[in-house]
């Protein structure tokens, strides 16, 4: 990344902006994915458009209704609509039906596994389908907030009021219940599968270190947490949900315990998504005035890769080389960003 | 709060004990020839037949907040299903949540002032709460939901007045009014009534907040004065109408023509809210603070607060300072105290 490292007597920040290719989608974006060398954009409802590395989009019914979920892996795209349905987009533009929910309720989380297992939600009912189309499935106590896959083993934790629950499909035994009052949405583990992070209802994040389930609270956001991102390698998880970057550490065995965040790439607006980059230890920040930055984590220099004055960041991702960045806010004005 | 222009969507909280005919109502609200999109949100998902294309069913779950609030619950669902709902904006222009008749229709309100971002896209409108005519008065005796839902509503569709006679029927009334003098009261029969009594009211857009009187349908009916309370019994008056007195349910209404000290007030309101926020349900205020040319207007769900200055007093406006509260067991002596100590002498 050398390339982009700022010159010692640069007066402003170094800015790519005449580098991005800018893609209009025309319609409103949630989040983004790459499916091998193309960018797949969700929309709000319905479609999907795969924009390949010249800015030509083709555009992909996936729904018939909003797109509430999505997962992927790089090879497929899974998403969970508030038709009922689950749905996989693969890089040639495919649509697979995966599942349907037998009462037609919404999809409120999917999940993706390295070989090929499938996990998503329904009100309490988490499912899973492994890669030899077995299906499982669990009642937990409330609705599911957000579902993950542990890194090793087929092991899957569930997010929900008070607590997350850690199940393994293929097991006779009970599931695991770590308890914490509140609401729980979103959840992570570390690339190393040694914590487990939810992000909450309140602003704030939760985190369990698994060897002992010891409580790790991540506090004083100013708002709650839409977006958790690991760095390259683990070592630190990036998070919106403030107006700089707050990166928690992660590389020793008590992780934050104890230690402050660093906080990196603050502006006079907040952080509405991040995305680290898969290689090297940089990382990708979108905020709530539309700009979009590239931030190294040592040192925190910055480059202007969007400019403000749009409505909020709402989709980031990065290629599996990191060679590519997609970027496109609430509105599907994006781009792409070739290093 | 005070964007008054923002593209918020309204939603309608539809509340009322079970068969007093809350799906009556929401079907004649659909059914209405209006050329607007609705989003539902219904419990008991599927169990009856409601005409409209975009019905989420929810699960009224309800939690607290870690934020030692300690009456600050919120519905989870209602939270989830708001972030889905709004990757369809565009596709509806209001909101509908029906619950349970056994729900308390607190967690719903306040999930519209913690969540923030429920609070970004949708602005709450108003309770309006169905209340059966030939049922309430029993229901009011033995169900603390019911009278929880009279309590808080802003607008209340008395239904099936064709199932009772004209003693039944100002009795139920005097016993609503016990409780709530301040919400809209609506006659009906099969809830049959004008669309505009009960959706887009602003109760809870301080921008709309213009008086607090107690709302009278025929002032000949009622006229006596609210402002005075009645401890455990029920009470004639002229017109051989019954005015009753509701043993744990009460408003509290204040006044004073004299300007309030803003640096007393405010402490004072807050604290209050945080001592008794259990017990208000409902709170709403138009202040003449001295020194201050502007009005100003709060409102608030147990013990969330939003205030703003309104406007200015017109010229010939008595500069008076009104205070509501509805809520159980109040502490009046000391809420009245505390309010005469804030007055600038």
């Amino acid at each position: 990344m050398k390339e982009f490292t700022p010159a010692p007597d640069s007066a402003s920040i170094v800015s790519v902006t005449d580098r991005v290719k800018p893609i209009a989608l025309g319609m409103g974006v949630t989040s983004a994915h790459f499916l091998a060398d193309r960018a797949a954009f969700v929309g709000g409802e319905e479609k999907v458009a795969l924009v390949d590395a010249k800015g030509e989009i083709s555009t992909v019914a996936v729904h018939s209704g909003g797109i509430l979920s999505t997962a992927s892996d790089g090879k497929r795209l899974v998403m969970g609509g508030d038709d009922g349905k689950v749905v996989s987009l693969d890089a040639k533009g495919e649509v697979t039906l995966l599942a349907t929910d037998p009462k037609m309720r919404w999809i409120d989380a999917v999940a993706l596994h390295p070989d090929g297992a499938l996990a998503w939600s329904a009100g309490k009912t988490a499912n899973v389908k492994s890669g030899k189309n077995e299906e499982k499935s669990i009642e937990v106590p409330s609705t599911v907030g957000g579902l993950a896959f542990a890194p090793k083993g087929l092991r899957l934790a569930i997010a929900h009021y008070n607590g997350a629950t850690l199940w393994f499909p293929n097991m006779a035994a009970t599931a695991e219940f770590l308890p914490w009052a509140g609401s729980h949405l979103a959840v992570t583990f570390s690339p190393d599968n040694k914590f487990l992070v939810t992000a909450m209802h309140e602003a704030a994040l939760h985190g369990w270190r698994l060897a002992d389930n010891r409580h790790m609270r991540m506090t004083g956001y100013p708002g709650r947490v839409r977006s958790m991102s690991w760095s390259a390698g683990g070592k630190a998880l990036a998070t919106s949900g403030a107006d700089t970057v707050i990166l928690w550490p992660f590389a020793s065995k008590d992780g934050p315990m104890g230690k402050e965040p660093a906080m990196l790439a603050p502006l006079q607006a907040r952080v509405s998504v991040v995305a680290c980059h898969p290689k090297n230890d940089i990382l990708a920040a979108g905020y709530s005035d539309g700009t979009v930055l590239m931030v190294r984590l040592e040192d925190g220099a910055e480059i202007l890769v969007r400019r403000n004055g749009t409505p909020p960041v709402a989709a980031l991702a990065w290629n599996a080389k990191g060679t590519l960045l997609a970027f496109a806010d609430e509105n599907g004005d994006g781009g792409l960003l070739e290093l | 709060m005070s964007e008054v222009t923002s593209p918020k969507i309204p939603v309608t909280v539809l509340t009322g004990y079970l068969g007093a005919g809350k799906t009556t109502l929401l079907n004649r609200i659909l059914s209405e020839n209006h050329g607007k999109k609705y989003a539902v949100i219904v419990n008991e998902f599927g169990e009856i037949g409601i005409d409209n294309d975009l019905i989420i069913g929810a699960d009224e779950e309800v939690f607290e907040m870690n934020n030692g609030c300690i009456c600050c619950t919120v519905r989870g669902d209602l939270v989830r299903i708001m972030d889905g709902l709004m990757k369809r904006k565009g596709k509806f222009d209001a909101i509908i949540v029906e619950t349970t008749g056994l729900a308390d229709p607190a967690p719903v309100a306040q999930t519209f002032f913690v969540d923030e971002d429920v609070q970004k896209n949708a602005r709450l409108d108003a309770v309006v709460t169905v209340a059966d005519a030939k049922w309430l008065s029993d229901r009011l005796k033995d169900a603390p939901e019911a009278k929880n839902q009279i309590a808080f509503a802003d607008v209340i569709v008395l239904n099936k007045t064709d199932l009772v006679n004209k003693g039944e029927l100002a009795e139920v009334e005097a016993r609503i009014r016990a409780i709530n003098p301040y919400a809209k009261l609506h006659r009906t029969e099969r809830c049959s009534v004008a669309l505009a009594d009960v959706l887009d009211r602003g109760a809870f857009d301080l921008d709309r907040i213009l008086d607090i009187e107690p709302d009278f349908l025929e002032a000949d009916d009622h006229d006596h004065d609210h402002d005075h309370h009645h401890r455990g019994h029920d009470h004639h008056h002229g017109h051989g109408l019954k005015h009753y007195h509701d043993e744990d349910m009460q408003s509290l209404s204040l006044k004073t023509d004299k300007p309030l000290d803003p640096n007393v007030f405010m402490p004072w309101l807050q604290n209050l809210v945080q001592v008794e926020g259990g017990k208000i349900l409902r709170s709403k205020g138009i202040l003449a603070f001295h020194d201050d040319d502007d009005r100003y207007v709060f409102q608030g769900v147990h013990m969330m607060l939003e205030g703003n200055h309104q406007r200015k007093w017109k010229e010939g406006e008595p500069r008076e300072s009104r205070l509501v509260f509805i809520g159980r067991e109040l502490p009046e002596e000391a809420i009245r105290k505390g309010f005469e100590s804030c007055i600038v002498s």
